[in-house]
């Protein structure tokens, strides 16, 4: 390509973020915002599909059969997110099969808050009142994210999502009626799930490599940091609202900046999880690898049998 | 008339930056570069989108009429995937 018209390009680009009209699939793109996307849209993707194990696992053990009817829409909710996100990276010219191939050999990252075990029914109400709530606080934003076909499949899973921070709230309320032990049980999970979730914004804005660049071309809105403390301002009060109390002490409303100040995050445990060495790491891409190498007969027999179907209509 | 007739097409506009295309009728048209420029003409004449999607109507494969009791009938009976549907203390505001 010529240079004058390369420089064009970048510059009607360029424009377009300017006035906010959104990037679509075959518009000009340049290669690294290309890969950005992809990196953070297969990302989400393998999130929304690895989180369907943490709860998963309590399908069957729900306490009742409303709980266990909610926890399975959830969860397949989930499963449609996964979908809808998918579709949308693979309109950028990459294949789902080699993203998903990606994660299993750890090329890929996944959210890792879904690299921590649910041990009690209460993880339940945590995870979806802090887990889904801090998933919200940073897609809200994400429906006005550039790239077309992202924004849109992101106004679908905000809508879907606001029943998942609500039925988990709900869970954690209930608890908070109970018996002692059953207060006991929900505080626990919040003392386990709370700095796990303050993890999921990502990196410090010091520390973030891609944040600035992702701003400058309108991929992301809001820095981690200010995501952060947006999802802390809005859960203190839903705390104390039902008797639970956040894990910091440094946790204090701080009048002049208007917000509340907290503690400071492990973030070699951050490092830990990311990198492989969280608890469930290995468990969660051996429980996905299964479900590929699993479900690879169903596919090829499905493929199969469409192609049956096709000789015979042709003869 | 003598001759093959032109393919129909199914017509899809965007009407404004940034939504989904949307289906609004079909055009018969010899290919798809002439089925846009027939959509252009006949379904945008006052602006009514920044964009056309065709595909030809043979390549749509739908659901039977017949089948949408039975095929939609689940959703119906699952009110829980509805935020309204748990109930949250009135102090916690918007969630």
């Amino acid at each position: 390509m010529k240079e004058q018209n390369l420089a064009d390009l970048e510059a009607s680009f360029n424009e377009k973020l300017k006035q906010d009209i959104r990037i679509e699939p075959k518009d000009w793109m340049p290669d690294a915002y290309r890969k950005t996307l992809i990196r953070q849209i297969s990302q989400h993707a393998h999130s929304e599909i690895v989180g369907m194990l943490p709860e998963g696992n309590w399908i069957t053990r729900a306490p009742n059969l409303r709980r266990k009817a909610v926890l399975l829409a959830k969860v397949q909710d989930e499963a449609g997110h996964g979908q809808y996100l998918y579709s949308a990276m693979e309109t950028l010219g990459f294949s789902r099969e080699q993203s998903i191939d990606d994660m299993h050999t750890g090329k890929a990252k996944y959210s890792s808050i879904f690299n921590y075990p649910t041990l009690t029914w209460a993880d339940m109400g945590a995870v979806g009142w802090l887990v889904d709530g801090a998933a919200i606080m940073n897609q809200v934003p994400l429906c006005r994210t550039s790239y077309g076909p992202y924004a849109r499949a992101m106004v679908r899973i905000c809508k879907e999502e606001s029943f998942h921070q609500r039925q988990g709230y709900e869970i954690m309320c209930t608890l908070m009626k109970g018996s002692e032990e059953q207060k006991a049980m929900a505080q626990d999970a919040l003392n386990r799930f709370w700095w796990p979730a303050l993890m999921m914004f990502g990196p410090s804005d010091a520390e973030s490599t891609h944040t600035q660049q992702s701003i400058d071309w309108k991929i992301k809105r809001h820095t981690n940091d200010e995501l952060r403390q947006m999802f802390v301002d809005a859960s203190v009060p839903q705390a104390e609202l039902i008797g639970l109390t956040l894990p910091d002490k440094d946790l204090k409303w701080n009048e002049e900046r208007g917000h509340y100040d907290f503690g400071a995050i492990d973030w070699e445990e951050f490092k830990q999880v990311v990198s492989g060495n969280g608890p469930c790491n290995a468990e969660r891409i051996a429980t996905r690898l299964k479900a590929k190498e699993d479900g690879l007969w169903v596919r090829e027999a499905a493929m199969a049998h469409a192609e049956k179907k096709k000789a015979k209509k042709a003869s | 008339m003598a001759g093959k007739d032109w393919p129909l097409w199914e017509v899809f506009i965007r009407s404004k930056v940034g939504l989904n295309h949307k289906h609004v009728g079909s055009i018969h048209a010899a290919d798809g570069e002439m089925a846009v420029e027939n959509a252009r003409d006949v379904y945008t004449r006052r602006s009514e989108g920044i964009s056309i999607w065709v595909v030809e109507s043979s390549q749509i494969f739908a659901s039977d009429p017949a089948d949408s009791d039975a095929l939609f009938e689940p959703a119906d009976s699952k009110i829980y995937r509805h935020p309204t549907f748990y109930e949250v203390p009135d102090g916690v505001g918007h969630m």
